[in-house]
């Protein structure tokens, strides 16, 4: 007989679950796919002044294969949209992807030829930050907001 | 003898037409004439810059259709000049100029790929800036803006969207063949660099052929970033591209305001008030601080020293907050207006802007202790990314990278506009044309710009912002809600299909961005909305260097020299 018998398949779940949510929220790592104006914001936001390191999500990494958060920072135009979307795949999971600012939540105000009408087209988003470009109190926002959802999620292991 | 009488005299029948409008000398020709008078201008008249080259598409029902314009600058006479060149519409082609411009080359692709202008004996002429498998040329007035060519979609996959692109060694072969190297037995190591690379800004693609460590051959590839500013432009008042203009260099987004509306007041032939003229001064000078501040901090942050740029991003800071409070957004100012500004400075600007300035300069001698006199720095930066006068001047640089080969430009000192000509400040120069010099000037112009600010903010008159000419500014407040008239002017300018109106004609107006020469060509038909807005980007000239540039160097290398010419994806892909 084992524990699982004694107190239920489930509970001992959900509690690993809240355990694993938890420490996933505080630990991003983050790649930054910055290509335009939002990207000064991202700038600031990672540094000293505005900190994003206090919310568990300072270190960038530049690699897919060793980050779980992909910040969609400013405009993706469709030649760079299969850029992205390769970057997305071969991240591996769990991985989230944060779409900064209104270009790459829908396109911005740039309505063209040239311009991607939000990176959703292309690939699965978890949270939106509006704003053009966000300040960097919006974005730490969108992080807890993200940092909440991650923590309450079904997690896989 | 006047240099229209001397062109005339040498090349008598192909010139059509020549004129002087609002200060700026046109000379129209032929497509035939166009080599011989660029070749007579550049090597008698000493006209080596060619600062731009765009077309201009007239719509189907003009006859000829197109209009080549190239613009081109004297720096010893500070004299400028407009080439207009008509194409018609049937196999448009035009000789090429990549054998008197080096930047040619990279201004004819754009040309081609934009409008499908062929250039007639370009060594490459393929698309710059939309992709391989895209259909037609987008900035034709017949390509509807919206017509999207999307190259994945849900469902599809990346590696179809890579179908259509060449791979490396085929794409290289020809660059190879140029450098020397096009025995197949060696040993070529093909490297790609980008788009998504921390050292590449996210949209800069370096593809080169390595042999070691040494850079013999590569190709850079752009327009990841092409949001189509100059469409944007052609269907939106002239008023509603200010917006645009602060995304297209967003590091100093105002100094991009302070062009456009300048562009827009000359063909009004307006000048704006006095204190309107010394605050555009005051924030330009304050949007290149932060410019310089974000090049050199990111470059050095790419070279390992991360202290640095966060120190230089400290330093950003506090002018985004100054910033912030004049324009209500720290990035996307949009703070000028034709004929003025959005509003006054906020009372006790004065005082921040000293103690922000305090805060700057003790952030700059810290950033100068940690890196000039550093031994590794010296050394990456020291004789790497070498440009001679001569070369930078045919690639077109302007701004500090071409200061730094020695070239002594500044738009601010050659064609004064604003009141740059009642201050008192300096322009430094390097010797090398190396990063280091490009590093050096920079750190200069930071005190230069802010010697220019405290100069302004000493004299600052008082007196109103914004021109009371009711052509393109709008009626205070109490107008437009207690009079008809005051009402009908608002919704004169506001209201589409009316707006702000030039007359017809065209403007050139040079500024001096962040990163060099930076200019608006507008055109105007007479309606509301601009015939065609054309952004000379100073950083388009200094990247179709960096091929140049780089070869030879180390892989390493690339990094500080494409950091040190200071690459805005904005403005470089439009
Ligand atoms: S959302 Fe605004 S600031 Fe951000 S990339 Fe788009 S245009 Fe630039």
């Amino acid at each position: 007989m084992g524990i699982e018998q004694l107190i239920g398949r489930k509970a001992l779940t959900t509690r690993l679950d809240a355990a694993v949510g938890w420490a996933r929220k505080y630990s991003l790592f983050q790649y930054p796919f910055a290509t335009a104006c939002c990207s000064m914001e991202y700038m600031s936001v990672a540094c000293a002044h505005y900190d994003i390191d206090r919310f568990g999500a300072g270190l960038p990494r530049w690699s897919p294969r060793q980050a779980d958060l992909l910040m969609v920072v400013g405009t993706v135009s469709h030649k760079l949209a299969p850029i992205l979307r390769q970057v997305y795949d071969q991240m591996c999971n769990p991985k989230w992807v944060f779409s900064f600012g209104v270009c790459a939540t829908s396109g911005g105000f740039y309505n063209n030829y040239a311009t991607v009408q939000g990176i959703d087209t292309i690939l699965p988003v978890d949270i939106y930050v509006a704003g053009c470009p966000p300040r960097p109190e919006a974005v730490l926002d969108g992080l807890i907001k993200l940092q909440e959802k991650i923590r309450n999620e079904k997690q896989q292991y | 003898m006047t240099l229209f009488e001397e062109i005339t005299e040498h090349f008598s029948d192909p010139i059509f037409d020549r004129h002087s409008r609002l200060g700026d000398a046109t000379v129209i020709l032929s497509r035939d004439a166009l080599p011989g008078v660029i070749r007579f201008l550049r090597e008698e008249k000493r006209f080596d810059f060619l600062m731009d080259l765009t077309i201009c598409d007239g719509g189907m029902e003009k006859s000829p259709r197109f209009e080549a314009v190239y613009h081109l600058f004297a720096f010893e006479r500070k004299e400028r000049l407009r080439l207009k060149v008509p194409v018609e519409e049937f196999d448009p082609h035009l000789p090429t100029l990549t054998g008197e411009y080096r930047n040619a080359d990279w201004l004819e692709r754009e040309a081609w790929d934009m409008f499908g202008v062929r250039f007639d004996g370009h060594p490459d002429l393929r698309r710059l800036l939309m992709y391989p498998g895209f259909e037609g040329h987008p900035l034709r007035k017949d390509y509807p803006k919206d017509r999207r060519q999307p190259r994945i979609g849900p469902g599809s996959t990346p590696a179809t969207a890579f179908e259509r692109e060449p791979a490396l060694p085929e794409r290289l072969g020809k660059a190879l063949t140029a450098a020397g190297v096009a025995d197949p037995g060696e040993e070529i190591m093909y490297l790609n660099m980008g788009p998504s690379h921390p050292a590449m800004h996210g949209v800069v693609r370096v593809m080169a052929a390595l042999k070691g460590e040494t850079i013999t051959a590569s190709d850079v590839e752009i327009g990841y970033m092409h949001r189509c500013f100059e469409k944007e432009a052609e269907t939106h008042s002239y008023m509603g591209v200010i917006p645009y203009t602060d995304r297209l260099n967003y590091v100093s987004p105002l100094i991009n305001n302070v062009g456009y509306v300048m562009a827009v007041e000359k063909l009004f032939g307006v000048t704006t008030p006095e204190r309107c003229r010394y605050i555009r001064v005051i924030l330009s000078e304050i949007s290149r601080i932060v410019d310089h501040l974000t090049c050199i901090g990111a470059f050095a942050m790419e070279l390992g020293a991360f202290t640095v740029f966060l120190y230089l991003m400290k330093a950003r800071e506090s002018l985004y907050e100054l910033i912030g409070e004049v324009t209500g957004a720290r990035l996307t100012t949009s703070y000028t207006r034709i004929g003025g500004l959005r509003g006054d400075l906020p009372p006790g600007f004065d005082g921040e802007c000293r103690a922000a300035f305090r805060k700057i300069r003790k952030d700059i001698s810290e950033c100068d202790r940690l890196l000039t006199r550093n031994r590794i720095f010296y050394d990456r930066m020291r004789g790497v990314g070498v440009i001679s006068a001569a070369d930078a001047i045919s690639f077109g640089f302007t701004g500090p990278c071409l200061r730094a080969s020695g070239v002594s430009h500044d738009v601010r000192k050659s064609s004064p506009y604003l009141i740059y000509d009642r201050l008192d400040f300096e322009v430094p120069l390097g010797t090398e044309g190396d990063n280091y010099d490009r590093y050096l000037v920079r750190i200069a112009e930071m005190e230069q710009s802010m010697r220019i600010v405290e100069q302004a903010l000493a004299d600052l008159p008082d007196g109103p912002v914004n021109l009371d000419d009711r052509r393109m500014t709008l009626p205070p407040k109490e107008e437009v809600y207690n009079s008809i008239e005051g009402l009908m002017n608002h919704f004169k300018l506001i209201m589409d299909g009316h707006g702000i109106r030039p007359p017809a004609g065209e403007a050139y107006f040079p500024v001096e961005g962040g990163n060099g020469e930076l200019g608006f060509y507008v055109v105007s038909d007479g309606s509301g909305i601009p015939a065609r807005v054309r952004v000379r980007a100073p950083c388009f000239h200094m990247i179709s260097a960096l091929s140049y540039l780089i070869r030879g160097q180390m892989i390493a290398d690339v990094v500080p020299i494409f950091g040190t010419l200071n690459m805005i994806a904005g403005e470089l892909d439009r």
